[in-house]
Parts: structure tokens; C-alpha cells; sequence
């Protein structure tokens, strides 16, 4: 068996997500070589090469490749794709984008955010906003699946992989970039933290999210928020938690002013301790929060970022 | 203009889903059904098209069992002009529903087709890229906004990091995020009007598409249930918790 993981990253910096993608590779069983498609990318390509059990690191780097769009870039998976027996690549918005026409054209299923291998065709992955846990069993010849790179841990460092160079071009054409708005931030992103605090509904506005600041430098932690609040324009969508935003599993999950509906919890539950503080008492994240703190967020906030 | 909008009857958005008792997958009898929230938000969206001049057509699909002309009455209440229906009662993934799509696009020519990014129920973000693929266009995925002017579609999409706006020739694909719009509800007279709309029923086997799926559901199960923990008192307990007993601060 041969396997291809398509790097996470942005050009300059190899993500989190791939270690971890390397390591459930590595519960699937064979060669592991790594995609990294780019543009500049040359330092993406040497921290994947540095990633124990990697087999070979492949870089394609062109202009056609800068902002992975997913019409290039699956047409070079593509081409790659002979000789592999499984395609990975995270569940976040690159992978999704690209994979599903890469299965498309291959005529093959796309597994879907998958959070543990059972073997080499067999994956668990959740539904109904991680109220059910399907297992399923893919006949393809070759598998292709999004990776929750939050259910896996990371594969260490300190291997040297030796790194390929691709020259195959693909620019199918059909789309092209305008621009992009990235949020700025000195904070942890929120699928990389080990903590996480995060807003709801009872913030109020946008700028009470200030209130979490303090609290946030002191822990090194990233900054989310519920659907309610995303909805409500108290903060932009890309700090979402939840079945439709983030999935996360930080040590550290601190929700405030959360109420707990399904759709957040399905986001954030497998983190490893959680607090919750809420001024109902009845609110359904004390259902699984393992500390509640029942009270009013505005007096509790400044408390809590004084005795940190 | 001609805009195609897929939609899915699935789940409702307030239930609570339960598995069967023999794992065998989750037990939906008697539970409430609606059109899946991001189809909703992108017929929405295709009817804001229509008012603003843009789109002069919509047209709804949906795939399934007879119950989907449910969801399908519902989107024409809202405002979509007709609707076609592919009846099967197989079990589909994706895969095969994007190639069902594709006929339907093939037949249609729609200039835009507008498709949730994902359905509540099986949560796998794949038909609309897949249906992209396989009729060769261009996809703007998790949109937020869409202006569409001279040909192109300019669709700002939701990623990880923030937004990102990229230019699509028509015709495209587009799938839908939460913040695109907020879907109207449908009016009394709109519902009683939307029963004189016409459906066309197509059975899915009639279409020369395989619809066997190489993916078999071995066994589902519930999730592990996380018991909730312990009340503090006040911060002071909380950090201290934190600290001695949780580990997970300093």
C-alpha cells in the first residue's frame, strides 16, 4: 500500500494538520509520501520532510498552485493519484474544497472527516453532527478521505525525508483569486491550541469578546465562539466552533456565556477538560462541562483573568 | 438567468437524533423532516437572484423517495418557479447524487447552480464540488457572498483563516454558508400558490447512472457520553481546580 497526504499550509508555514495526518497514514500502514502544492513553499516542503515516516516529500510549486484552488490542485492529485492506494488530506476548508472533485474524477467515494482507522479499508467518522458514529468499509481501489486532524495525535519530528520536485502545470481555467481577508492574529489558531476560550450568545456584542483577551494572553489560548454568536455579528465566522465551523479538542475548553446547543457541542466535546460559565444553572453545557461556574459572565471574567 | 438549486430532505435542525437499538443506523421513524438548513439558505439566495433582475428562472431538484416533493413544495412556496423530482429509494452518497445532478444540469443548462455546502444528516461537504467536477466548472465553496456581473460570479468564500473571494466563469457551482443570507419564511398565499407549480418526476433509474455506492455502513453507533462534572462555587475554586486536580493550567 501507498499512501499520498496533501500538506496543510499556507506557503510559508507547514500546519499542525499534517503531522497528525502522517500518523493516522501510519495506522493505514505503508509508504507515506506528502503533497506539498504551492507557491514559494520551499520551507513548507523541508518542515514535511523533517516529519517521522515520511517516505518522500513531493513539492509542486508554481504560481498555478498559490492559493490552492480546488479546481488546479485537484486536477494535480489527480494525475498523482495512480499507484496510491489512499489519498489524504485534513477536513478543513482546503481539503474539503478539492478532495470531493478529486473523488469525483477518479470515480471513487470521499470518506469524510474521519476520526479513527479501523484498517485498511475500514474508518469511523461522525454524523449527524457527531450524535451517531458510523463505521464504514470502502471497497474502492483507491480510498480518498478527509482526516479530523483533531482525533489524531501528532507524528514526531526529526525525520529527513528526501524531497521530489513536480513540474506538472495545472491551471484548468476556470477560476481565479480576487483577494483574501486573513484574520491577523498573535494567538494560537484555534485547531492548533491547547486552550481555548470561547463566546456566546451571552456576550452580548462584539465588543464584550474584549473581555476574553486578558484571560486569553494569560493562558495562550485562542479565541472562539458559538454559532449564536457568529450569527448574531458579534465575530467573524472563521472563529466558529462547532459542527458546521471548527472542530477542536484542546487540554483547556473555557465556555462562557455558551448555553450548549448540539451543533457547538458537536465541535468541541472531545476536548480534554471543559468549563463552563453561564448565568442559567439549566443550561445544557453543565451536562458536560467536568467545572460549572454559575453566574454572571461580566462580573466572573475580570475575576478569573486577575486570579490567572 | 437560469439558477439550478439541489435540495435535500433531511433531518430537522432541532431534533436530537437517536441510534437504533441494534446499531444498525439511526432510527429516523416519525421524526421531522425539512429541507436541510444550507439548501435552504441557497434557495434563498437564488430568490434574492430573481428579485434583484439577475435570475429570470429557478429551478429545484431534489433526489429521493416520493416525501421529497415536500421539501421541494416548500422551496416553490418560498419562491423557486418549478421543480423536478428524481424518485429512487436507494441509499446514495454523494457521489452518485452529483452524477444524478449532472443530468439534470446537462438537461437544464443552468448559468448558476447553487447547492448547500453540506446536509446536517450525513455531514460530508462533497455534491457540489463533486457535481463541479464532473460537469467541468468552476466552484466557489462555503459562500458568503455572491455578486454575480459580466459572465463571472465573484463568490467570497468562509476558510479557515478568514475570507478569500475568487472569480468564477459561468456557468459555476456555488455551495452556501451560514452567513450568506437568512432564508425568508414562506407566506399563506405563497404556500397555496406553490401547489399549481409543476413538479416533473423522474425515476432515477432511468437516468443511466450506477447507483450502487462502493461504501458499506458496517455499524453505527451512539457517541461516548461525557458525564458532566462537578459545580464551583467561585473563581477561586475554579483556578484551583484548574491547577491541582485538572492539570491543565500553571
Amino acid at each position: 500500500m501507498s499512501i499520498l497526504i496533501y500538506a496543510e499550509h499556507d506557503n510559508t508555514e507547514l500546519k499542525a494538520e499534517t503531522a497528525k495526518l502522517v500518523h493516522a497514514a501510519s495506522q493505514i500502514g505503508g509508504d507515506i509520501d506528502v503533497l506539498v502544492a504551492g507557491h514559494d513553499c520551499a520551507a513548507v516542503a523541508q518542515a514535511a520532510a523533517s516529519i517521522s515516516g515520511v517516505t518522500r516529500v513531493l513539492v509542486a510549486d508554481a504560481s498555478c498552485y498559490e492559493y490552492q484552488l480546488a479546481e488546479n490542485i485537484s486536477a494535480l492529485v489527480v494525475e498523482l493519484a495512480d499507484g496510491y492506494s489512499h489519498i489524504l488530506a485534513a477536513a478543513t476548508t482546503t481539503g474539503k474544497n478539492f478532495m470531493p472533485r478529486v473523488a469525483a474524477l477518479k470515480d471513487v467515494a470521499q470518506i469524510s472527516d474521519i476520526i479513527a482507522v479501523e484498517s485498511a479499508d475500514t474508518f469511523v467518522r461522525p454524523i449527524y453532527a457527531g450524535n451517531a458514529i458510523a463505521t464504514v468499509q470502502s471497497s474502492d481501489t483507491l480510498k480518498l478521505m478527509t482526516v479530523r486532524a483533531s482525533a489524531f495525535d501528532a507524528a514526531s519530528l526529526g525525520g529527513a525525508a528526501p524531497i521530489e520536485t513536480l513540474t506538472q502545470l495545472h491551471d484548468a481555467g476556470l477560476s481565479s483569486f480576487v483577494n483574501a481577508e486573513l484574520t491577523v492574529s498573535e494567538r494560537p489558531e484555534l485547531t492548533a491550541a491547547s486552550v481555548i476560550i470561547s463566546g456566546g450568545r451571552g456576550m452580548q456584542n462584539g465588543d464584550n469578546f474584549a473581555l476574553l483577551n486578558g484571560i486569553a494572553d494569560k493562558l495562550g489560548a485562542a479565541i472562539g465562539a458559538s454559532r449564536a454568536a457568529v450569527d448574531a455579528g458579534f465575530v467573524p465566522n472563521d472563529m466558529q466552533v462547532g459542527q458546521t465551523g471548527k472542530i477542536v479538542a484542546p487540554q483547556l475548553y473555557i465556555a462562557v456565556g455558551i448555553s450548549g446547543a448540539i451543533q457547538h457541542l458537536a465541535g468541541m466535546k472531545d476536548s480534554k477538560v471543559i468549563v463552563a460559565i453561564n448565568k442559567d444553572e439549566e443550561a445544557p453545557i453543565f451536562q458536560i462541562a467536568d467545572y460549572g461556574l454559575v453566574g454572571d459572565l461580566f462580573d466572573i471574567l475580570p475575576e478569573l483573568e486577575a486570579a490567572l | 438567468m437560469k439558477i439550478l438549486v439541489p435540495v435535500k430532505r433531511a433531518i430537522d435542525y432541532n431534533v436530537k437524533v437517536k441510534v437504533k437499538a441494534d446499531e444498525s443506523n439511526v432510527d429516523l421513524a416519525n421524526v421531522k423532516m425539512s429541507i436541510n438548513p444550507f439548501c435552504e439558505i441557497a434557495v434563498e439566495e437564488a430568490i434574492r437572484l430573481k428579485e434583484s433582475g439577475i435570475a429570470s428562472e429557478i429551478v429545484v431538484v431534489s433526489i429521493g423517495s416520493l416525501a421529497c416533493v415536500e421539501q421541494i413544495r416548500t422551496a416553490l412556496a418560498l419562491g423557486a418557479d418549478r421543480g423536478i423530482h428524481i424518485q429512487t429509494d436507494a441509499v446514495l452518497d454523494s457521489l452518485q447524487i452529483a452524477k444524478l445532478l449532472q443530468t439534470v444540469v446537462v438537461k437544464e443548462s443552468p448559468d448558476l447552480v447553487i447547492l448547500g455546502k453540506q446536509a446536517i444528516d450525513s455531514d460530508n461537504n462533497q455534491t457540489g464540488q463533486m457535481l463541479a467536477a464532473l460537469t467541468n466548472m468552476g466552484q466557489g465553496t462555503f459562500a458568503s457572498k455572491v455578486a454575480v456581473a459580466d459572465g463571472q460570479v465573484a463568490v467570497t468564500r468562509e476558510i479557515d483563516g478568514g475570507l478569500q473571494t475568487v472569480s468564477l466563469t459561468l456557468p459555476a457551482i456555488v455551495t452556501t454558508d451560514l452567513r450568506l443570507n437568512e432564508p425568508r419564511y414562506a407566506s399563506l398565499p405563497n404556500i397555496m400558490k406553490a401547489k399549481r407549480k409543476p413538479v416533473e418526476t423522474i425515476d432515477a433509474e432511468s437516468l443511466g447512472v450506477n447507483l450502487t455506492s462502493n461504501v458499506k455502513l458496517l455499524k453505527v453507533s451512539a457517541p461516548a457520553q461525557r458525564s458532566g462534572g462537578v459545580k464551583v462555587a467561585d473563581v477561586a475554586e475554579l483556578v484551583a481546580k484548574l491547577k491541582t486536580e485538572a492539570k491543565v493550567i500553571s
